[in-house]
């Protein structure tokens, strides 16, 4: 697959992120394909650290760092603040993790979705409180080992369905994306641009050291997270018009599960019922949508 | 032109002339008429700004801490327990420096439930970096509005205008409406020197080291230090532009008084009530506080210099500590040589009662009482 080529990067090197994050990554190419007439407001997380400490920063667009549960709100409220002074063209970005988005923001991301503000919402979810070290959220998957779900008491229910939850709100787009396929990520950004009203994009970003993986293998981990359809790319507009992206051949879920030292507790069992669940939800979704536009 | 207005609806207009332009707010008796008065103005094209219908009062300020920042004009209201709510976003306000106004319509704070004014969920905002102004009538409402949106713009610290549940909020007054020509001669549209604009890009809330923290915290002190003078000219200009004056502090017949009834809010024309008849009586003085913060202390020394007695009524109440504009009055007063001897009164909580017939009854029995008593002392409810 040919990769976009970043001829103007609006991400500077130097920033605070650990070898091989996958948020960076994805800010990268989220920033790529919206461009320099952005403004990005991010909640706390490992974004809001990662950028840089004063007098540094590392996204080269305007960036407010607001408070934790308040990422669709304040990118609303500075929609509004700039649509008042005659200017309707940025784009304004929130820019979240999975607590931020699925936990102590997902009011605040229904409020914004329901009243459908002229935002784009990107949650990078790295499935954890990763910046505070690894703690569980609704974002973490079943028999994940996490600081707050130890061994003895591993995560015991289902990662929260997210994009459900915003389907309901009838949002003029949806979709998911991750990094491991920039180019997919990009066009799915570029067009999200093009379109008015709540927007939200959802990133599957590996973190090395929550997943407990090497850094270099955060690509691949991506990549078997679409291939064994744990985590597959696709798009929803207007709340039922289901679209699956291109995607290689469906693979088991025993390599992306085995890769990671977070899922180290997982029994053969544990590995068939999740290959179940994954099936049943595969096959959901195919049956939703329409064929894949384009090739892979 | 002189209107029959309530305080909520003196909010709203004041709003209106200011040239709002981002509106974020959530209902909450009392203030609800507020909100609804704006999203009709702006409906009706009145008001050329957006109207945000938010799910909570957290997100009423994150709307308005956005639009500020992006270099709007951004108003919010509120009452009680949403003030609380918003609790961490008002330091984020303040410590942004972003000039938002804020009206809070004082009640008291649950549990258990009532709706009654009392000052306390204002009170409790004491420390969070705004400026707060306590209102005694509609007028007062419209004209701390409009001086308080250029106070903000101009300190770049945010500013909560304060005024009594029903008692100010729902109560009609003859209250003069300037024209909008008068109101944009006094306050021009804000001019942001620092925002989120795509053609500069900069980062503004990001981590920074604890000396660059420490540095800010001092520089918002010393601002704030400032923005009491700032006050009082931006006061000058207003009087000049529409014959009314306010000051941080005011006095009424203080010189020479046996007693000086130390005020805000509507407790204020309580007391000027009983003043009025109250010719033959002892000689009874009062002095208004519009400014909790900047908190004026150096008004409060000079118009209590010299005075035998003062009693500080308070409607609100740090439990363990006792009335809460006491506590900061009698700190003001350290070291004043020809202090006067203070008492500490709590009243009205909970929008009880507090009538001019009150105040008379308050009044005998200090000055029945031989010194000051240490003790906070409780209106009769």
């Amino acid at each position: 697959m040919e990769c976009p080529r970043l001829h103007e990067e609006l991400v500077s090197p130097g920033h605070f992120a650990c070898p091989g994050c996958g948020e960076t990554i994805a800010f990268r190419h989220v920033l790529h394909a919206l461009g320099k007439d952005t403004v990005v407001v991010t909640s706390a997380g490992c974004g809001s650290v990662v950028d840089g400490y004063y007098p540094t920063t590392a996204s080269k667009l305007p960036f407010f760092h607001c408070s934790f549960g308040t990422a669709a709100t304040t990118a609303a409220g500075v929609k509004a603040g700039l649509e008042m002074q005659g200017n309707r063209r940025t784009t304004v970005l929130a820019w979240a993790g999975d607590g931020g988005t699925f936990d102590i923001g997902l009011q605040s991301l229904s409020g914004a979705a329901e009243r459908n503000e002229d935002i784009l919402y990107v949650c990078y979810d790295n499935e954890a409180y990763m910046n505070t070290g690894v703690q569980r959220s609704s974002a973490t998957p079943k028999g994940t080992w996490t600081t707050t779900t130890p061994k003895g008491a591993l995560e015991d229910r289902p990662k929260k369905n997210l994009i459900a939850i915003l389907a309901a709100h009838e949002i003029p787009y949806l979709s998911t994306a991750t990094v491991a396929y920039p180019k997919d990520l990009e066009g799915k950004i570029r067009r999200a641009k093009k379109m008015k009203g709540f927007r939200f994009i959802h990133i599957l970003s590996p973190c090395p050291p929550g997943w407990v993986y090497p850094p270099e293998k955060t690509v691949r981990i991506a990549r078997l997270a679409v291939l064994s359809r744990i985590f597959p790319l696709f798009e929803i507009e207007n709340g039922n018009e289901y679209s699956l992206s291109p995607m290689e051949e469906k693979m088991p879920v025993t390599e992306y599960i085995r890769a990671q030292g977070r899922f180290r507790n997982f029994t053969e069992e544990d590995i068939a019922a999740l290959q179940k669940n994954v099936d049943r939800a595969w096959e959901d979704l195919v049956a939703r949508s329409r064929p894949a536009r384009g090739k892979g | 032109m002189k209107r029959l207005l309530t305080g909520n609806e003196s909010a709203a207009t004041a709003v209106k002339f200011s040239r709002a332009q981002v509106i974020a707010a959530y209902p909450i008796t009392p203030q609800t008429s507020i909100a609804e008065k704006l999203a009709e103005y702006v409906a009706r094209g009145e008001l050329k700004g957006r109207y945000m219908k938010v799910e909570s009062e957290t997100a009423a300020m994150a709307a308005c801490i956005g639009a500020s920042m992006a270099g709007a004009r951004a108003f919010t209201a509120t009452s009680s327990q949403g003030l609380a709510l918003m609790h961490e976003l008002l330091h984020w306000a303040s410590g942004a420096r972003l000039p938002i106004v804020l009206v809070n319509v004082n009640r008291s704070m649950a549990a258990p439930w009532s709706l009654g004014v009392d000052q306390n969920d204002s009170l409790s905002q004491r420390d969070t970096g705004w400026m707060q102004l306590y209102c005694e009538t509609g007028q007062e409402v419209l004209d701390s509005i409009l001086i308080a949106f250029r106070l903000a713009e101009e300190t770049h610290l945010p500013v909560m205008v304060a005024m009594d549940g029903f008692l100010l909020s729902h109560y009609f007054e003859p209250v003069d409406i300037p024209s909008q020509e008068e109101v944009d001669r006094f306050l021009p549209r804000r001019k942001a020197r620092f925002r989120l604009d795509p053609k500069h890009p900069s980062t503004f809330g990001g981590g920074v080291s604890s000396g660059v923290l420490y540095d800010l915290r001092r520089k918002i002190q010393a601002d704030m230090e400032a923005a009491s003078e700032h006050f009082e000219k931006l006061c000058t200009g207003f009087s000049r532009a529409f014959g009314r004056s306010y000051r941080p502090v005011e006095t009424f017949q203080t010189e020479g008084s046996d007693l000086t009834l130390i005020t805000s809010g509507t407790l204020t024309g309580t007391v000027k009530a009983f003043l009025k008849g109250n010719r033959q009586g002892p000689k009874v003085g009062l002095v208004k506080i519009r400014m909790f913060r900047p908190f004026p202390g150096e008004e409060i020394r000079r118009a209590l210099k010299g005075l035998k007695r003062v009693a500080i009524l308070d409607r609100n109440l740090s439990p363990g500590a006792g009335g809460i504009f006491s506590q900061e009055i009698k700190a003001s007063l350290l070291g004043l040589e020809g202090a006067p001897s203070v008492v500490s009164v709590v009243g009205g909580l909970g929008g009880v009662d507090i009538t001019p017939e009150h105040i008379e009854r308050l009044v005998k029995e200090l000055l029945s009482r031989k010194g000051s008593p240490v003790e906070t002392l409780w209106m009769e409810a």
